[in-house]
């Protein structure tokens, strides 16, 4: 009877010890976005792009600030260098120095592609804070480049949101999405991304090369790549506005 | 003998009237029909080869793998020498570069900033080198609503529709934000120098028609094009001339297997446009198999009640002496001068409806306005020689047919209860 009783506490324990140690749904999304949302940021990345004739290279410095403002000033290659993006709420406004015109984007051109990368303008549009746009919910663990991830389903809380679900693969220890799948309301796949390398700084995890793939191209992908990163800077407030687009 | 069946005819209406209001009834529609949908299925055929896919089209395997989405990064380069050599192992073919591209047009307010803009499907063609015969071939000079040709590299033509949801004006600016080959963000201003309607609801909705050397500067595709298209110098298509075409393309040291190495097409390739030909000629034999079948029946039917109204006729005629043979042959002779009279009026007012909806036709541009198929707005028939015989000879047969399956009853007929039938008559 001893050892029946002990049986039981033990068949009783474990499940409970497991359900302790996974966090909810709810509880990852906050640690993801605490980890790559800031209030605000200087970032300068790359993109190399895939194509299928040929890569290239395009350089841009972003300034951030929250979750609705920020601008971006393309430096490289010679042909894209001071075209900049200024978004603001849910306007994005872009100036070419070419045709010196800002001109507004929106409507269907939002999903067109950015630089030609497998990135869209919506993609750079959404709220990078992943709490605002879906629920959550853990449906398994695996392991994904040697690391323990928690598989995550989102699903989208409001309609005009991109993507209407995704899967992602959440790192256990250090709370960020190393892989993620991104689908249509009909269940089409339409975009993955992959972190092939994560980089620590100010005690957060931050994604440092990303490669990005449109699941309807035939191109062989974009990397983003974080050059550096400076989280919680000054950013002067004139740099939101249109009038900076033709500084 | 035959004067003297057609004096018959003529006197006694009731033997020839409704076989030839039913013959000429049969004639009219099946010319009139094969003229409408040649006349329509043509218009579709030379509407998608002026506008898209030329009586053949040159572009690279990788385009060609993406072509709905006329995939500019994928596209033909040195394109100058492609066409020289494609000029000189073709000589009887008129090749011209064309891109197809999709954007936004942007048209700015008196601060440069966005005033209003739309999506964009434009085409970029050789527009200022008149021997290209490309506005000729897109009948542009006839379709110009307002303003004029381009003359230089960065003016274009806006469709009427497009240019008034714009609220764009002759000589205003539009800029055009596209992807260039490379796949960077191509901006480009543009003049508006006139407005055009095409009579095609897919490119009236929000077309575009720009120099080619103005996009391949704002696409940065120097010396490159989405498609080399190739017309017949006689303006015809032919399947069997295309073919051969296409087999020699494959003997050049142009093709190969690489994915940026130039293939060929061929108009019945694209667009459906195969099926599109091979459904004319369905079509026309339908046409004309189920009108035999039909008034054959019909005029059986007529000819059995004719017969049967005709009875004691002939059964006089046999008690005479007549041969079964004779009255069968004058029933045969006078059908076919039914049949003859049926189908000549039949084809007359045919050829007559078909050539008045040839010079008229019928505007379904309600109908087309959320329609994506390239077709004209207008769809006009078109008679051909086809038309002359196409329903003459059904028309012709039929009738006689019809006579002869109801005469057989004649052999029926015994001649020894022929007085006791005429007796109860």
């Amino acid at each position: 009877m001893r050892y029946l009783t002990i049986a039981l506490s033990i068949l009783l324990v474990i499940p409970v010890m497991g359900l302790a140690q996974t966090p909810t749904g709810a509880e990852i999304l906050r640690r993801i976005d605490e980890n790559q949302s800031a209030e605000n940021m200087i970032v300068t990345s790359t993109m190399v792009i895939h194509g299928r004739r040929a890569s290239r290279s395009v350089t841009a410095k972003s300034w951030i600030q929250g979750t609705e403002k920020s601008f971006t000033e393309y430096l490289s290659p010679a042909r894209e260098a001071g075209t900049k993006m200024l978004k603001l709420e849910d306007e994005l406004w872009m100036y070419s120095p070419q045709t010196d015109r800002t001109i507004r984007i929106a409507g269907h051109m939002l999903r067109q592609s950015v630089m030609g990368s497998d990135l869209s303008y919506e993609d750079m549009m959404e709220d990078p804070k992943l709490q605002n746009m879906y629920s959550a919910e853990v449906v398994g663990e695996e392991e994904f480049n040697g690391r323990s991830c928690w598989v995550v389903e989102l699903t989208a809380t409001q309609d005009d949101i991109a993507y209407h679900s995704r899967r992602i693969w959440v790192d256990t220890d250090r709370m960020i999405a190393l892989k993620e799948n991104r689908y249509a309301k009909s269940g089409k796949l339409l975009k993955t991304a992959e972190i092939r390398e994560v980089m620590r700084q100010d005690g957060r995890w931050y994604p440092k090369n990303v490669i990005f793939k449109d699941a309807l191209s035939q191109g062989e992908g974009t990397e983003y790549i974080i050059e550096s990163i400076e989280f919680n800077a000054d950013i002067p407030e004139y740099i939101f506005t249109k009038a900076s687009l033709r500084r | 003998m035959n004067w003297f069946l057609l004096k018959g005819l003529l006197r006694d209406r009731s033997r020839s009237l409704f076989p030839i209001i039913v013959t000429v009834m049969g004639v009219f529609i099946t010319v009139f029909l094969y003229s409408f949908i040649k006349g329509e299925m043509t218009d579709i055929i030379n509407t998608n080869a002026h506008f898209y896919t030329g009586h053949l089209k040159v572009v690279t395997n990788a385009y060609k793998e993406q072509i709905d989405q006329a995939p500019n990064d994928l596209a033909l380069l040195e394109v100058s020498e492609l066409q020289t050599r494609l000029e000189q192992a073709f000589p009887e073919i008129q090749w011209t570069p064309r891109i197809m591209f999709g954007g936004l047009i942007d048209i700015p307010d008196e601060n440069g900033e966005t005033r209003s803009q739309g999506p964009a499907a434009g085409m970029a063609v050789d527009l200022l080198h008149r021997s290209s015969g490309e506005v000729d071939r897109l009948d542009i000079r006839n379709s110009l609503v307002q303003g004029r040709l381009p003359e230089k590299p960065f003016e274009i033509l806006v469709s009427e529709n497009f240019a008034q949801k714009l609220e764009v004006d002759i000589g205003n600016q539009a800029t055009l934000i596209s992807s260039g080959m490379y796949g960077g963000m191509a901006m480009q201003n543009f003049k508006v120098v006139g407005t055009v309607h095409f009579g095609v609801q897919a490119m009236d909705r929000g077309g575009m028609i720009a120099d080619i050397s103005g996009i391949q500067t704002a696409l940065n595709m120097d010396d490159g094009a989405g498609e080399i298209l190739g017309f017949f110098k006689d303006g015809r298509y032919e399947e069997n001339r295309a073919t051969a075409v296409v087999q020699k393309f494959g003997s050049l040291p142009l093709s190969g297997d690489d994915a940026f190495a130039p293939t060929i097409m061929k108009l019945s390739e694209q667009n459906d446009l195969g099926s599109m030909l091979q459904m004319v000629d369905y079509i026309s034999g339908i046409i004309v198999g189920i009108f035999v079948v039909v008034m054959s029946i019909v005029l059986w039917n007529t000819g059995l009640m004719g017969t049967l109204r005709r009875y004691g006729e002939y059964g006089v005629r046999l008690a005479i002496g007549e041969d079964k043979g004779h009255i069968y042959r004058t029933m045969i002779a006078e059908s076919m001068m039914i049949g003859f009279v049926g189908s000549v009026i039949g084809t007359a007012l045919g050829l007559a409806a078909s050539y008045y909806m040839q010079a008229h036709g019928v505007n379904v541009e309600e109908m087309m306005s959320s329609s994506s198929m390239l077709m004209p707005n207008v769809i006009k028939a078109r008679v051909t020689v086809t038309s002359y015989y196409i329903g003459f000879f059904p028309g012709f047969l039929a009738t006689t047919i019809g006579s002869m399956i109801a005469g057989l009853g004649i052999y029926k007929r015994e001649t020894a209860s022929l007085f006791k039938e005429l007796e109860v008559q």
